[in-house]
């Protein structure tokens, strides 16, 4: 008697749960005005962007920051899961989601047109939204014009004890190193790597900005950095010491002469379990349209890749350059090489 | 009243005690055992590389960082503990609460405020290349608080409060009787506190050691701003640069062992000994009076970490929040802090509750199964959260896709996910976390109650539920109050899990701050970080006062 009423008792619990659970979640469940997006975009950058979206289209956004995790969350939640879309920086992350099946391609002839091929998969499964380059930022004082003007200058025994950057294991500095080994080979890419170790004015520490703040301070001479963290310190209204840190640096497009600078994307990927899969196309259309590119240019300072789209006139004032032209997913490719040559040449130590 | 039927009543009540620990613990080791799963599925041998290259570094780097935030915890905790409670000296009352302070301070903030101050290009070393007429790096030393030695540092600021609270609680519930025959047997204050006034915290000093440890060996915020190239940082590396997730797994199964090695050692090592208060003679404690220089000493001692580890972090904050005061933001970090405060509260109160059930159930059952079902239930802790949060995943989504293949093979409608990505899945995350937190106090406060008070209960009628219902709650209530708010405080702080697990639309403190301090732009995070901060500290100086209090015959220093 007891077990039948304590099983009662716990299939009444469970359906309860079910029933509480659902309730719930029902916000996030498909319906025709809704998409729902995983992003790694931080919640501030992207609010402006979602709002006009839900404005002009009437499709209400529900987005989860997901900073880490987010693959092996789509992979656990499986064909149920509530993503319609994702939002990504840097090429691996679209690529490890892509070769872990958890994309589905798309066919859009807006989005071909808005987007050049070099910036898209070829079938469809992820779309790159903003071009940022990855530059050296030199100080004006201490470094000649011309003095360094190439990635391997940055290696060059003339430098020693003058280059800052972040850590060699940070996803922008892999890919750099990845680029790097795509264009020169594991060989070559190991002895740059070795190069720029040995002439490192600190420990690899702190973010891009952090590093053009050290060159202000006479730490060091040259830093890398992506392109857009100019734009933030230049303008930046609540702390205005960072417009100081912004003045004191070119920014110094490397390999004009040669490959070009090398360029990574942010961008979104329709997900295999898309249920409002619609929307989310009419989403990353609309990222992709000249208003949305427009913000992306003119609030975080990015390349739009839409071509024609103004760029900030910051932006435009560091002038036109020539990107690395190989291709995004062989870069991508590389990413393991990289990041276990920083551990051989103990890049960060 | 009625005899014969609480022995029944005991008889089937002891078997619940067994059932619900087990249970207990079995749902909270599933998400660990997801990992191990995890570990012994990989895609490809990570190995060879680690340990031709950085796995060595990754290792030594851990220990010492171990070792200096374990000494630099002991001797601030152990010893403000001892200054508080047994000594009398200016100050000595806000200091009783004043110590935990720091306990709401979470160690990456702390890590960037610090930076940001003694950082090449901060006010500090400016305004001495000022003073001095230095021009440059070369010309002058100054330690480099992006180091080794600044992560032991940050982190022991903000981790010694572990140590503190759990040692003043055992140094509270010591009855005076022991301390004061060993004096009477001529040892003077020093020798008695060493021999026996230590020995006797023992048990809880180590509990809190080893929270702090298990912090450490899972901190990702501090080392990976400091680029201190630990264990955890390694982990990561492996998951998110070599996209080799069961790689991360691995390392992180292999500090998981390693962690329950110490552990274990721990208990072996102290095996044959219990602590139980033999006297019930609570009287006042004894109060030595620190008078002139040693008085100011004591006061010093006291002083430096709360101001190092709360007050000028706080101030600095506050500055920033100043700076960079925002009102729309301020409206929308209100709702965050809500968010925070009601994940931090029901996760608290289910782990207590979950804890007492199983630290009593042991008392009362004994046996080795129960005591391993204790040890595994808290190995949570020793797994880096955003490890966890994937086991967790697995877990959850595995029930949900087989509930939902159920439904949709039997009655042809999907069920969708249930428990994935909703609030349920994040606190479910903290419970298995944090269940260490909670355990471990109560099961060192219960430690201390005399089994004849047990026996003595019984013998009177009392069934094994009442007897903890009216003799021990009352006793170790100051243990359960600490327990809520060691799992609340860290809750509010919690980050990788958080993330890794929340649904739709939802941001707690601890993300909205991290998404400004990712790209180092403290400023605009400065409020949400003051929040943490502020609603932390609320029942940290509530809760100690009420312990101050718990003690029969403590009146709270006079």
């Amino acid at each position: 008697m007891t077990v039948t009423s304590k099983s009662k008792l716990t299939k009444g619990l469970i359906f309860s749960m079910a029933f509480g659970a659902a309730a719930l979640s029902g916000g996030a469940m498909a319906s025709a005005e809704e998409v729902n997006l995983y992003s790694s975009r931080q919640p501030f950058l992207m609010k402006p962007l979602l709002q006009a979206f839900t404005s002009e289209s009437g499709i209400k956004v529900n987005m989860v920051y997901l900073k880490k995790g987010m693959l092996e969350r789509l992979k656990s939640e499986g064909r149920n899961s509530p993503a319609d879309l994702i939002l990504v920086s840097d090429i691996g992350n679209l690529h490890n989601h892509d070769k872990a099946g958890l994309l589905q391609p798309v066919t859009s002839t807006g989005l071909t047109a808005n987007i050049p091929a070099q910036y898209r998969h070829p079938a469809g499964n992820w779309f790159g939204l903003t071009v940022r380059a990855r530059v050296i930022y030199a100080s004006k004082e201490r470094v000649k014009p011309g003095e360094v003007s190439s990635y391997e200058d940055l290696a060059d025994p003339k430098m020693k004890g003058r280059v800052c950057i972040r850590s060699g294991k940070h996803v922008y500095n892999i890919s750099l190193l990845a680029s790097i080994i795509v264009a020169k080979g594991t060989e070559a890419a190991t002895a740059w790597a070795k190069g720029v170790k040995a002439n490192l004015a600190r420990k690899p520490q702190g973010n891009d900005r952090a590093q053009v703040k050290a060159v202000f301070q006479g730490e060091c001479d040259v830093a890398v950095g992506n392109t857009y963290y100019m734009g933030k310190m230049a303008t930046n209204k609540k702390d205005p010491v960072q417009k100081e840190w912004a003045k004191s640096v070119n920014i110094i497009f490397p390999n004009q002469q040669g490959r070009g600078a090398h360029v990574n994307v942010s961008g979104a990927a329709v997900t295999k379990s898309a249920k409002n899969k619609a929307n989310a196309i009419r989403l990353i259309e609309f990222l992709s349209g000249d208003a949305a590119q427009k913000i992306y240019a003119e609030t975080n300072f990015e390349y739009p890749v839409k071509p024609g789209v103004a760029l900030h006139p910051m932006v435009a004032s560091w002038g036109e350059f020539k990107a690395d032209k190989a291709y995004l997913s062989k870069i991508a490719n590389e990413r393991s090489t990289a990041t276990k040559m920083v551990d051989q040449v103990a890049f960060n130590n | 009243m009625n005899a014969p039927r609480p022995r029944r009543r005991g008889g089937h009540w002891l078997d619940g005690w067994t059932v619900a620990t087990i249970v207990i613990a079995a749902l909270a080791t599933v998400p660990i055992f997801a990992v191990i799963y995890l570990a012994l599925t990989p895609s490809e041998n990570i190995w060879p590389h680690l340990v031709s290259t950085v796995l060595s570094g990754y290792i030594s780097t851990t220990l010492i960082l171990m070792a200096g935030v374990g000494l630099g915890t002991l001797l601030i905790g152990v010893g403000t503990a001892w200054l508080v409670t047994m000594c009398r000296f200016p100050g000595r009352r806000l200091f009783e609460w004043g110590m935990l302070l720091p306990m709401a301070m979470p160690a990456y903030i702390i890590a960037y405020v610090y930076t940001d101050i003694l950082e090449y290009a901060g006010p500090v070393q400016a305004a001495l290349r000022e003073l001095f007429g230095w021009s440059g790096k070369q010309e002058y030393w100054f330690p480099e608080i992006r180091s080794l030695g600044g992560a032991i540092a940050m982190m022991t600021l903000v981790l010694y409060p572990y140590v503190y609270l759990l040692a003043r609680a055992s140094f509270l519930e010591q009855s005076v009787g022991v301390f004061e025959a060993s004096r009477s047997l001529g040892r003077g204050p020093w020798r008695s506190f060493f021999s026996v006034a230590l020995p006797l915290a023992r048990p809880g000093i180590v509990i809190g050691l080893s929270l702090v440890l298990m912090e450490t060996l899972n901190d990702f915020g501090t080392v990976d701003f400091f680029a201190v190239n630990t264990f955890s940082l390694g982990i990561f590396d492996v998951w998110m640069n070599m996209n080799n997730v069961s790689g991360a797994a691995q390392l992180a199964t292999v500090m998981l062992l390693f962690v329950a090695f110490l552990v274990f050692s721990e208990r072996y090592a102290r095996r044959r000994q219990r602590f139980h208060n033999t006297s019930s003679k609570f009287q006042a404690l004894p109060g030595f009076q620190l008078v002139g220089g040693r008085g100011l000493a004591a006061t010093i001692a006291c002083l430096a970490p709360v101001l190092l580890g709360f007050v000028l972090p706080t101030l600095v904050l506050l500055r920033y929040a100043h700076q960079h005061f925002d009102p729309e933001l301020s409206r929308e970090i209100l709702g965050h802090a809500l968010n925070s405060v009601k994940l931090s509260v029901l996760a608290g109160t289910i782990a207590v509750l979950v804890a007492i059930i199983m630290a009593y159930s042991a008392r009362i059952k004994g046996g080795k199964v129960l005591m391993v079902a204790n040890r595994v239930a808290a190995m949570g802790y020793a797994v880096p959260g955003a490890v966890l949060a994937v086991g967790v995943m697995i877990v959850l989504g595995n029930l949900d896709n087989g509930i939902d293949g159920i439904a949709r093979e039997n009655f042809g409608f999907s069920t969708g996910l249930i428990f994935s990505g909703t609030i349920a899945a994040v606190t479910f995350g903290y419970l298995v976390r944090f269940l260490a937190l909670s355990l471990g106090t109560v099961e060192a406060s219960l430690g201390k109650v005399t089994p004849s008070m047990d026996g003595a209960s019984r013998s009177l009628g009392r069934g094994a539920f009442a007897t903890m219902q009216f003799v021990h709650l009352p006793l170790i209530k100051g243990g359960v109050l600490t327990a809520v708010m060691l799992v609340f405080v860290d809750c509010m702080k919690e980050l990788p899990m958080t993330v890794i697990l929340q649904p739709f639309n939802f941001q707690t403190l601890a993300t909205f701050v991290h998404q400004y301090a990712s790209d180092e732009q403290l400023g605009d995070a400065a409020l949400a970080a003051l929040s943490i901060v502020g609603v932390g500290v609320v029942p940290v100086i509530l809760l100690s006062l009420t312990i101050a209090k718990s003690r029969p015959g403590h009146k709270g220093g006079e």
